[in-house]
């Protein structure tokens, strides 16, 4: 199951007159797999996600999910893929069960289901005991959490979530990462769209990164930090004494150095070579300086992201 | 939007109905305007004041009991100052519950934020555009009825009759007539809806085709009617030219087609809805009311006018939603 395709793009374009929103993306999703599609504002992510679900028509190019053309059979899609857009709204003067029967409704549920569903849905995000209040009185984390349920109810084989803790707090945040985690545990392919880079290096597989409508990289973040860092090696290198960061600069193999922190009597810097220099690094600094500290950092969605985005402003200027 | 939703093309025509969870959606926007407090607030208004003209009306016709075949009709149709009749008052109050119905059934889901939500779920645009539009005749219909009922049933208890066929027959052409009108109503504030975002601007807008048709229209028509036709006056006294383009004008507000169905449906003698000729009166007994079919046949064309009109502004309002990018 976790090697069937439940999307797939394929030269998915979508043109608005003269703008190009997206330019031939390919994407595949395996079931059970969290990809994060990542990007900066007006980069061709929303667009994706509406074309994906049939809300909007690609110019050209073709999509699949859970086995159904968005175009073509919009209703089996829908009834396949759970959606969580960014700002989620409700019916204020209904309670989350009436908000989430009426979608329960328009999924096709029976009564019976509905209130099965909704009890467990409500259960599993935390919201068991508001099920009767009026989500007018709801915080805006009880409003993502009870999106998120809604997309439990409707048991689906691919879930869409674009910006989902937006407007959450540090610990809601975590409480909705974990059950983004469940998802995929139950089987469920997710689509997580977000600004939050740390959140997506935490809960996904694979990233696509997209800009100017296009999908410029994608793979792991391992895979990413290898094409953008160079290498894919990342060393933290942990000092007392005087500044070594030129020094660490000219060695051979070291693509940049970057200062992490300058402490009372010690210094950090991240590394990022070609091959693993840590024994290099080692006896060029132990003659100098004291050495800490010389370990392999996991390499940074942060860092890729933001490396990626200077090297294209440097090529565009 | 979405020529997805529609389909384009042999080879990409959409699977699935497009009716798919329309009852769910009329199901649900029926019970929110019938729970809601606008609405409760329009009834009150309308009740008061509909159930008002009539109790004048009764207090007036009990005198004159076994002058006119048609008691109930006039029930409808008889003023009393300070009072407008019944029908001058639905005719004034319809159009208003109308709009307060749905200016905002559209625009209201983007700013709520619940369109792209509402629009994942396994259904097309046009059972939600349907489905508010229903939802709206619905409760409109609901309260119409009701209202209809309460003035039959005040007048059995004060006049001491019961209707008689003809009325009856009559009173439910009105229903469907009132019923019609507020449709085209509902159509415009729907269109408005789905063309502003802001309802504040949809409402507006509604508002003053209203207030164009029900006030300004009357003096723009003699207007036009002299641009295109000339001169009212001839030589040898009004122009059948000028009169027929000026009703032509008339006619194309639901005003004036409800408000000639009322007359044709309430006044039983009223045996044209225009200008009469000379010779069209000759054998005709003046004052002979009409049976109720020869009135249904008179005001056909209006009824069907006011349906058309319906239909044609929600298509225009249907093609501008399908036109949209959802995606809030």
């Amino acid at each position: 199951m976790a090697d069937e395709v439940v999307i797939k793009a394929e030269g998915l374009t979508k043109r608005y007159g003269e703008t190009l929103a997206v330019d031939h993306i390919d994407l595949a999703v395996n079931a059970g797999e969290i990809v994060g599609i990542l990007g900066p504002n007006g980069s061709g992510k929303t667009t994706t996600i509406l074309m994906l679900l049939g809300l909007t028509e690609p110019t050209s190019g073709r999509a699949l999910v859970a086995g159904f053309d968005p175009l073509r059979a919009p209703l089996e899609v829908k009834r396949r893929v759970g959606y969580l857009p960014d700002q989620i709204g409700f019916y204020d003067g209904l309670s989350a069960r009436d908000n989430l029967a009426y979608t329960g409704r328009l999924a096709g549920l029976s009564r019976p289901e509905i209130d099965e569903r909704f009890t467990a849905a409500l259960g599993r995000v935390g919201l068991g005991d508001v099920g009767r209040a009026r989500v007018a009185t709801f915080s805006q984390g009880m409003r993502q959490r009870l999106g998120l349920a809604e997309i439990l109810m409707k048991r689906p084989s691919v879930a869409i979530l674009d910006e989902p803790t937006t407007a959450l707090d540090p610990h809601s945040t975590q409480e909705f990462l974990e059950m983004i985690r469940r998802l995929k545990a139950d089987g469920t392919a997710v689509l997580l769209s977000s600004h939050h880079l740390d959140q997506v290096q935490s809960v996904c597989d694979r990233v696509a990164l997209f800009n100017r409508g296009r999908i410029v990289l994608s793979g792991t973040v391992t895979e990413l930090a290898g094409r953008v860092l160079g290498g894919g090696h990342v060393i933290d290198v942990e000092v007392r004494g005087a500044s070594v960061e030129q020094r660490l600069a000219a060695m051979p193999g070291i693509v940049r150095v970057q200062t992490l922190g300058l402490g009372q009597d010690s210094q950090r810097y991240r590394v990022d070579c070609a091959s693993d220099l840590r024994s290099e690094i080692a006896r060029r600094l132990a003659s100098e300086v004291e050495l800490i500290g010389l370990h392999f950092a996991a390499p940074s969605l942060n860092e890729v992201y933001n490396r990626y985005f200077e090297e294209a402003r440097n090529v565009a200027q | 939007m979405s020529r997805s939703e529609t389909g384009a093309g042999p080879d990409r025509k959409r699977l699935g109905s497009p009716w798919t969870g329309l009852g769910a959606v009329v199901a649900k926007e029926t019970a929110d305007h019938l729970s809601s407090a606008r609405m409760r607030i329009l009834e009150a208004l309308v009740f008061l004041t509909a159930i008002a003209a009539a109790y004048a009306a009764i207090r007036s016709i009990r005198a004159t009991i076994g002058e006119s075949p048609f008691l109930f009709l006039r029930l409808l149709t008889f003023s009393q100052d300070p009072l407008p009749s019944f029908i001058a008052l639905l005719g004034f109050l319809i159009p208003l519950v109308a709009i307060a119905l749905s200016f905002d059934a559209i625009n209201g889901e983007f700013n709520r934020r619940t369109m792209s939500r509402i629009l994942a779920q396994p259904i097309y645009r046009d059972a939600l555009l349907l489905g508010k539009f229903f939802a709206g005749l619905l409760a409109l219909t609901i309260g119409l009825v009701s209202l209809w009922l309460l003035v039959l049933g005040l007048g059995l208890l004060l006049l001491g009759l019961p209707p008689s066929t003809e009325e009856t027959v009559r009173m439910l052409g009105f229903l469907v007539a009132t019923i019609a009108f507020g449709g085209v109503w509902l159509a415009v504030a729907l269109l408005f809806s789905v063309v502003f975002r802001a309802p504040a601007t949809a409402a507006l807008a509604a508002l003053g085709a209203w207030l164009l048709f029900a006030l300004f229209w009357s003096v723009i028509t003699p207007l036009v009617a002299n641009l295109i036709a000339g001169p009212p006056e001839g030589v040898f006294g009004p122009r059948m030219e000028f009169l027929e383009v000026q009703q032509i004008i008339d006619r194309l507000s639901p005003n004036t087609l409800y408000a000639e169905s009322a007359l044709a449906l309430l006044h039983p003698a009223t045996r044209a809805l225009g200008p009469v000729l000379i010779s069209q009166l000759q054998g005709a007994l003046l004052g002979a009311p009409l049976p109720a079919s020869q009135s249904f046949i008179l005001i056909w064309p209006q009824l069907t006018g006011l349906i058309a009109a319906t239909i044609v502004i929600f298509v225009i309002a249907y093609i501008a939603f399908q036109r949209q990018e959802i995606r809030a």
